[in-house]
């Protein structure tokens, strides 16, 4: 393949900044891909996705096939969790997870009878032939979801909504982080089930053209790609320059289309979607196969282990038994990152299961894992360069770092991706993103404090106002008893009676009327608490910040941040 | 194996120390270059203001509190001490380059809180106090005398020059092509005639000429301003914009009245308006951030330096100029922002118009 293949004749677009990180990728690349050996014990987590946890269908003893549900989607933005192997439920609990946090979190446990025997599984002969919708409920009950790292359920992207036209489907094979090889390695070999998968999605989407996005640093995928497309209308495989963060979703609609996600919107809203090659891989073995997301594609790396390579491994796999068997040495290991070396986290132990977003391991040497002493900011605007959404760190930086958290919205703080570009240029080795994913923990919790407040603040005026009615009802049911009784007894003066008899109509008609306007009040307050008619998107957008909000459980910035001016 | 670390876990190779480093090397022809014309008592400044300079930022960093070795090992207070120098008359004696040091140091920078907090140039804020309050010492120059040639003095020499309460070096004065300017001016006479008498187009490029000790050298202060742009230490923004502003300028003027202004060959050739466009206003500290705001921030002080040069007391106005536009710098950093993605100059989200995509905002324009 020469150089002139990989050039291709659209026009791209360009972002803002970026990075070239050293790329790392021929460590794994060289190897061929192997099946993990099967697991005595997977773990799997309950909450491997955006949104809410899926919830256990199972219970401790039972025996599962592989491929059985055993637990199921819980709301509208979930996704269900299926055995990866037969076996026995030992334990549902909590365990420790990967998770930023290094918290434990609800899993299920089953240990494996060796057997590997599968469930009755249904294909869809003919997809072609079912709506969109019912399509759509195929990938969601396969546990389906985004396998590129985001982890958001698919079956949702599939259903854009509001008679929304999508005019392009992205499949995204960028693979732009360092080290990490498994989407390039699943193009080589699996290219026609990617395709497969693609053509699924679009006919759930019924989106005009395909536009497979590669960088140009994977020649061989990119050959793969475009062999595996002959002949087919409408479908394109991009190659786009190598440049960090070019697989983000944000950044990848730019560069082919030209076009900006506007800020607090989808791809969709410009008429895109996007879907990483695994995901639509997974979809394939879903429709044609009957076959749930049960294992992935790993790139197990680093100078940590001896022979780095791409694993398919089951969900719920252990890492250090995956780093092992690539013949990693975890005494040595001082880092094991999930993930790549720019978004990837590091995690506290290595017994952590792989989940569904788990596209690498990375375990690092000390060498390459260094520690730097944070600097002071010197304003030289190199993060400013190198950002991808155009903001401006350093200023971010220095308003998250006075908890001046008016000043960092006004400078679009939310719209940072926390790609890392910012921290991997300072000069002053400052850990910029860690004090961004640290000021929106704060914002959260502010908002959810407020909330909480305004809530407690209904709830207190409608009481009041509760209490105020029934006093005065209980205050005109006396004068009215009064009256009636100076009625009887003043039964005698004739004019007396009529005019008492005046007075104690209106006053009742007065305490009704109170008592309709205090009604007519708790009922709009009550109408206001309840939930909004476009909840659904509420939904979305609450599940995607809450799987965000992982910082207020770790260190502050401070004291990560080492010797930094702790006078300043 | 270690607890949680933040990410990312890989980083790019330039580090504070390295970026202050490169600067140096930048600056290196041209002091080189200066320490042979001026010879043996420039050399003791640069060592003087230098020490003294370190002198100052571990005192400093002590009574701050600070971890001195991590500190004075980003080189920034030696950068600091090398600026200053450079911009002093060569043969200034000793304690100016010491006062320098310590108004560069302690009032320019640790006062305001250490490296990346000052607002003010440290160097210049040196240098216009110094000038202010010693106006003889900073605006007496010498014409060159290479080292090793006859009428250079030698090394005992030149120690009675910067620390022997100074010889009388009225009897070597020079004027600076800028200071001559002024004076002749002043007298009202013509400049077109007078002027080749000090200024000479091959001197003012290779620095063969009076003047501070590291501005002279056009040619070689741009070589080290090349050096850093291609490094990317600096973005070409602030100098291209304050040479094309005092050029605009300069020209103008000069093709107005020729008699009354020098035209912008001999701006560009003369004084620190290289070492200032490279070094100082560059400086990353005390300068705007986006591309934009240095493009405002390099015009202005073009503009700066050419009117006090035309129509202020003083021939020279570089370090004027830049602490002038040092202190717009937060607000052209507040109001000049980038576009962000997905969001309109105004910062609204994005608006598309139906199917055609169009960019509202843009349509608009």
């Amino acid at each position: 393949m020469t150089d002139a293949d990989l050039f291709s004749t659209r026009r791209l677009w360009r972002f803002h900044g970026g990075v070239h990180p050293p790329q790392h990728k021929r460590e794994s690349n060289d190897q061929p891909v192997l099946k993990a050996e099967l697991p005595g014990r997977l773990t799997l987590p309950l909450h491997q996705h955006i949104g809410a946890p899926a919830e256990p269908i199972v219970e401790v003893g039972d025996l599962v096939l592989k491929g059985q549900r055993i637990a199921k989607a819980k709301g509208y933005v979930s996704a269900p969790l299926h055995a990866p192997t037969s076996g026995r439920i030992i334990d549902i609990g909590d365990y420790p997870v990967p998770h930023p946090s290094g918290l434990s979190a609800p899993c299920i446990v089953i240990e494996a009878d060796g057997e590997d025997r599968w469930i009755d599984r249904e294909p869809i002969a003919d997809y072609l032939s079912l709506e969109p919708s019912e399509l759509r409920n195929r990938i969601r009950d396969a546990g389906i979801v985004g396998l590129g790292g985001a982890g958001f359920p698919s079956y949702i992207k599939m259903n854009p909504g509001g008679g929304k036209v999508i005019e392009t489907l992205i499949l995204n094979g960028a693979e732009c982080e360092p080290y990490i090889t498994c989407d390039d390695a699943l193009m080589r070999r699996q290219a026609d089930e990617i395709i497969g998968g693609m053509n699924i999605v679009r006919h759930a989407l019924q989106a005009r053209e395909c536009l497979i996005a590669i960088e140009d640093n994977k020649p061989e995928a990119i050959a793969a790609m475009r062999a595996a497309i002959e002949g087919m209308e409408g479908v394109e495989v991009v190659p786009v320059p190598t440049l960090y963060p070019e697989g983000g979703e944000k950044q990848l609609v730019k560069v082919l289309t030209g076009k900006e996600v506007p800020t607090d919107s989808l791809c969709a809203s410009v008429g895109v979607v996007g879907t990483n090659v695994g995901t639509a891989a997974a979809v394939y073995h879903a429709v044609h196969h009957g076959t749930p997301l049960i294992s992935r594609l790993v790139t197990i790396t680093g100078d940590g282990v001896g022979r780095p390579r791409n694993l398919e491994v089951l969900i719920g796999t252990r890492m250090d038994e995956l780093i092992t068997s690539c013949l990693g040495d975890l005494a040595k290991i001082e880092r094991i990152i999930m993930g790549g070396p720019m978004m990837g986290f590091s995690m506290s132990r290595a017994d952590l299961p792989v989940i569904k977003t788990t596209n690498c391991v990375l375990a690092l040497h000390r060498e390459s894992a260094p520690t730097h002493t944070a600097m002071p900011c010197i304003r030289c605007g190199a993060c400013a360069d190198s950002c991808p959404i155009n903001l401006l760190p350093q200023q971010i930086y220095w308003y998250s770092k006075f908890r001046d958290l008016e000043r960092v919205q006004e400078y679009n703080l939310f719209d940072c991706i926390e790609c890392g570009c910012c921290s991997y240029v300072c000069p002053s080795h400052i850990p910029l993103v860690h004090y961004f994913r640290y000021a929106k923990g704060d914002i959260w919790i502010k908002e959810r404090e407020k909330e909480k407040a305004d809530l407690a603040r209904r709830r207190h005026d409608s009481r009041q106002a509760r209490i105020e009615r029934e006093k005065a009802e209980a205050a005109a049911l006396r004068a009215q008893k009064r009256a009636a009784l100076e009625a009887s007894k003043a039964a005698a003066g004739a004019a007396d009676t009529r005019k008492t008899e005046v007075e104690a109509a209106m006053k009742r008609a007065e305490s009704r009327r109170q008592a309709a306007m205090d009604q007519a009040e708790t009922q709009r307050q009550k109408a206001q608490a309840r939930v909004r008619p476009d909840a659904a998107k509420d939904e979305v957008k609450e599940a995607l910040k809450a799987t965000k909000e992982t910082p207020s459980a770790e260190q502050p910035p401070e004291q990560q941040a080492g010797n930094e001016e702790k006078d300043a | 194996m270690s607890g949680p670390v933040s990410g990312p876990h890989a980083h790019g190779a330039i580090s504070l120390r390295q970026t202050m480093l490169l600067v140096m090397l930048a600056l290196l022809p041209a002091t080189l270059f200066g320490l042979s014309i001026y010879g043996w008592p420039a050399f003791n400044l640069l060592t003087v203001t230098i020490v003294a300079s370190l002198l100052a930022e571990a005192v400093c960093l002590v009574i701050a509190g600070k971890p001195v070795g991590i500190y004075l090992k980003d080189g920034s207070a030696i950068l600091t001490g090398w600026l200053l120098a450079m911009t002093l008359p060569p043969w200034a004696p000793w304690w100016i380059g010491v006062c320098g040091a310590l108004i560069a140091i302690v009032l320019g920078k640790q006062v305001f809180g250490g490296i990346g907090q000052n607002l003010f140039n440290p160097a210049m804020v040196a240098r216009v106090a110094l000038l202010i309050a010693f106006p003889l010492e900073m605006t007496t120059f010498v014409a060159p005398k290479p080292l090793f040639t006859e009428s250079a003095p030698d090394f005992v020499q030149s120690l009675a020059i910067t620390f022997g309460g100074g010889m009388h070096i009225d009897a070597v004065s020079s004027a600076t092509t800028l200071g001559f300017v002024k004076t002749e001016l002043g007298r009202h006479n013509p400049l077109d005639g007078a002027l080749s008498q000090v200024f000479d187009l091959l001197n003012g490029f290779t620095g063969f000429m009076p003047g501070s000790m590291g501005e002279t050298s056009a040619m070689l202060v741009l070589l080290g301003g090349l050096f850093l742009l291609y490094r990317r230490i600096i973005s070409w923004h602030i100098p291209v914009a304050m040479i094309a502003s005092i050029t605009l300028l300069a020209g103008v003027f000069h093709t107005l009245s020729p008699e009354h202004f020098t035209g912008p060959l001999v701006h560009l050739l003369s004084g620190a308006t290289l070492l200032g466009a490279f070094f100082i206003a560059t400086d990353l500290v005390t300068s705007p951030v986006t591309a934009r705001g240095q493009i405002i921030f390099g015009a202005g002080c073009g503009v700066l330096v050419y009117v006090i040069r035309s129509w202020a007391n003083y021939p020279e106005g570089v370090a004027f100029a830049v602490m002038l536009m040092n202190a717009l710098t937060p607000l052209i950093d507040h109001y000049v922002r980038p576009r962000v993605y997905g969001r309109d100059r105004k910062g609204q989200p994005l608006v598309y118009k139906g199917e055609s995509w169009e960019r509202d905002s843009e349509a608009s324009r």
